[in-house]
């Protein structure tokens, strides 16, 4: 008895009575998260201060001055860029989420483990492949291959107004562009689909389960719902990256500065990220102001994406996951 | 409604590793059977196994025979899916769909079978089925609200809603009461006295004064040790069980005695 009393007094003084090493390991965590947080906050300002100010030449000279010196309205030059941005990325949305999607189900619900994990490697290596070599295989391989199928789809379901018009004779269309951006965001939307199908409670998953639920019904009940923040989350993180694509798109598309719906023929809209990348080397002057106003506009776009996003995961919070 | 359940000769397995053996035992239509017995030895592998939710584990599987009024659920040919449709289950912890409202909730099994029921008779099972839970009155004027915005012992109650909605044979409960407090369980086990009119009950409890206040006959089952399989020792009356038990094993554990 009387050799345990001093061992319990030192154990309560380590408890907290006496200011220890945790503490300290405390304060530098602290200090670390709300100094990455400020510099996160600090960059961001940094970029759109820069946006700003070097994009207002372009905002505010009048458009007498621009045309005097060759340049277009900056507004009617930037709109249709900003068209084929949000035009290409949602072209690549509509591809890319029902695959990814139906893989990340497949790997978290169906697949035995051993090819579950096989595919898993797969995919995220799919992530580390560089964009110019999505943008060369695009060019090389995909865009020729796609040319019959261009062909295909105009001639026999031309009806639909999207696929009307003379096919492209070189497949270097939005088409062949939306399905590069869509096998470059596949990885990143698969993998965070995965891993959040993989979260939902085992609990809600047997519940259904044992109302009779068939495993896509079981899939249906407990697992999207479920996952429905996640899979948003995922969505607006692929199309930040498609938005934002600049070699891929460079390198594939061969566009003009127009709005176009038709995405299989000659004449496309181009990106505001390839426009910036394919014209800066030549610019000078008023233009350089002109591109970084119009990468202004790209961000303003993202932080909308962002935000909407955001709004949509927020309005159902009461029925979301945890209660 | 209300069948017989009869096990025969049944070996229950996760993988390599047999959980149960060899437990035959029959279980009377329109009365609650309980089972009891120390922690691990199998009750709930042996319950999942009745409606065939044993086998949604990796590698789980179940041997021998299990008759539902002389038909074999394990037979070949029979859809679990349909054998879990006739028998439903309550679990341990609470699990309302958090993304339902209490009514959607009621009607979540029975949107599975027939897709488009009118809106009236939807009211009226969605009613009858709460009623029945003896949740009804408490959750009437907010139907259309999220069901997990409800208290435990009320979560508890809308998942028993929820399973006699689909109007089964038999209701399985894996300890319904171990993660609620003492007046919500109560009220669950009054529930449970009242359902038995209608249903064949199997509850699972680690509790053996709740077994003896809610049960008519009583199945202890038993463990050698880590490793071995958990084995039907004794069943019968619930009575027989708590005062004149044939098996000393069965004395030792409910007069709270190992060994
Ligand atoms: N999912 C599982 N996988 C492998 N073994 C399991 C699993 N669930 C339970 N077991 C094992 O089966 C035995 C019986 O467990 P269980 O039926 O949960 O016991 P009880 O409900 O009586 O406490 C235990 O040895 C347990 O470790
Ligand atoms: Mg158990």
């Amino acid at each position: 008895m009387s050799s345990t009393a001093p061992a319990a007094e030192s154990s309560a003084a380590s408890a907290g009575l006496v200011p220890t090493k945790p503490r300290i390991g405390d304060r530098v965590f602290q200090g670390l998260s709300t100094g990455s947080g400020i510099a996160i906050l600090v960059i961001l300002a940094l970029v759109a201060a820069f946006l700003v100010l070097r994009a207002f030449p372009a905002l505010t000279t009048d458009p007498a001055t621009l045309a005097a010196q060759g340049y277009g309205e900056f507004w009617s030059w930037v709109l249709p860029l900003a068209f084929g941005t949000v035009w290409a990325a949602i072209g690549a949305l509509v591809l890319a989420v029902p695959v990814a999607i139906g893989i990340a189900l497949f790997i978290s619900h169906y697949a035995p483990r051993r090819l579950a994990q096989g595919l898993g490697y797969t995919i995220d290596l799919l992530a580390a492949v560089p964009s110019v070599v999505f943008g060369l295989w695009g060019i090389f391989v995909l865009a020729p291959a796609l040319i019959p199928l261009h062909v295909w789809l105009t001639t026999y379901v031309g009806w639909f107004p999207l696929f009307s018009g003379q096919p492209s004779g070189t497949g270097r269309t939005i088409f062949t562009t939306s399905i590069v951006l869509a096998v470059m965001i596949l990885p990143i939307i698969t993998s965070l689909c995965r891993e959040v199908f993989l979260q939902a409670p085992n609990l809600h998953e047997e519940a259904a389960l044992a109302l009779g639920a068939t495993r896509w019904e079981m899939i249906r009940m407990a697992v999207l719902p479920f996952a429905r923040a996640g899979i948003v989350s995922a969505i607006m993180l692929g199309l930040g990256r498609a938005l934002g694509e600049t070699m891929a798109v460079a390198l594939v598309l061969s566009g003009q500065n127009r709005v176009d719906f038709q995405v299989l023929t000659a004449e496309n809209p181009n990106t505001i990220a390839a426009n910036i990348a394919l014209s800066f080397p030549e610019a000078y002057g008023l233009r350089i102001n002109q591109l970084i106003a119009s990468g202004l506009v790209l961000f303003v776009i993202t932080l909308a994406v962002n935000m909407l996003a955001r709004w949509i995961v927020a309005r159902r919070a009461q029925y979301s996951g945890a209660n | 409604m209300s069948k017989r359940i009869e096990a025969k000769n049944l070996d229950i397995y996760y993988g390599k590793f047999k959980a149960v053996e060899d437990v035959s035992m029959v279980i009377e239509p329109r009365a609650v059977t309980a089972f009891i017995g120390p922690s691990g030895c199998g009750k709930s592998t042996f319950l999942r196994s009745l409606n065939r939710m044993h086998e949604v584990i990796n590698g789980a599987y179940v041997e021998g025979e299990l008759l539902l009024d002389g038909h074999d659920l394990y037979g070949p040919g029979v859809d679990p899916v349909n054998v879990r449709r006739q028998i439903g289950m309550v679990f341990q912890r609470p699990n309302p769909f958090p993304t339902m409202s209490i009514k959607e909730n009621v009607l979540a099994g029975l949107r599975l079978n027939n897709k488009r029921m009118p809106g009236r008779e939807q009211d009226e099972v969605c009613e009858k089925a709460l009623r029945g839970a003896n949740l009804w009155e408490e959750v009437k004027n907010r139907l259309d609200l999220p069901g997990s915005g409800l208290s435990g012992g009320q979560q508890q109650r809308l998942c028993i809603a929820r399973a006699i909605a689909m109007a089964p044979d038999v209701l399985l409960m894996d300890e319904p009461c171990s993660a609620l407090d003492p007046i919500s369980t109560l009220a669950i086990e009054d529930l449970i006295q009242e359902l038995k009119a209608n249903y064949t009950i199997v509850i699972v409890t680690h509790n053996m004064q709740q077994a003896a206040r809610v049960s008519d006959s009583t199945a202890f089952f038993n463990i050698a040790g880590t490793g071995a399989p958990g084995k039907l020792i004794e069943m019968g009356p619930t009575e027989q069980i708590f005062s004149t038990p044939e098996k000393q094993e069965t004395e030792n554990y409910i007069t709270g005695r190992f060994g």
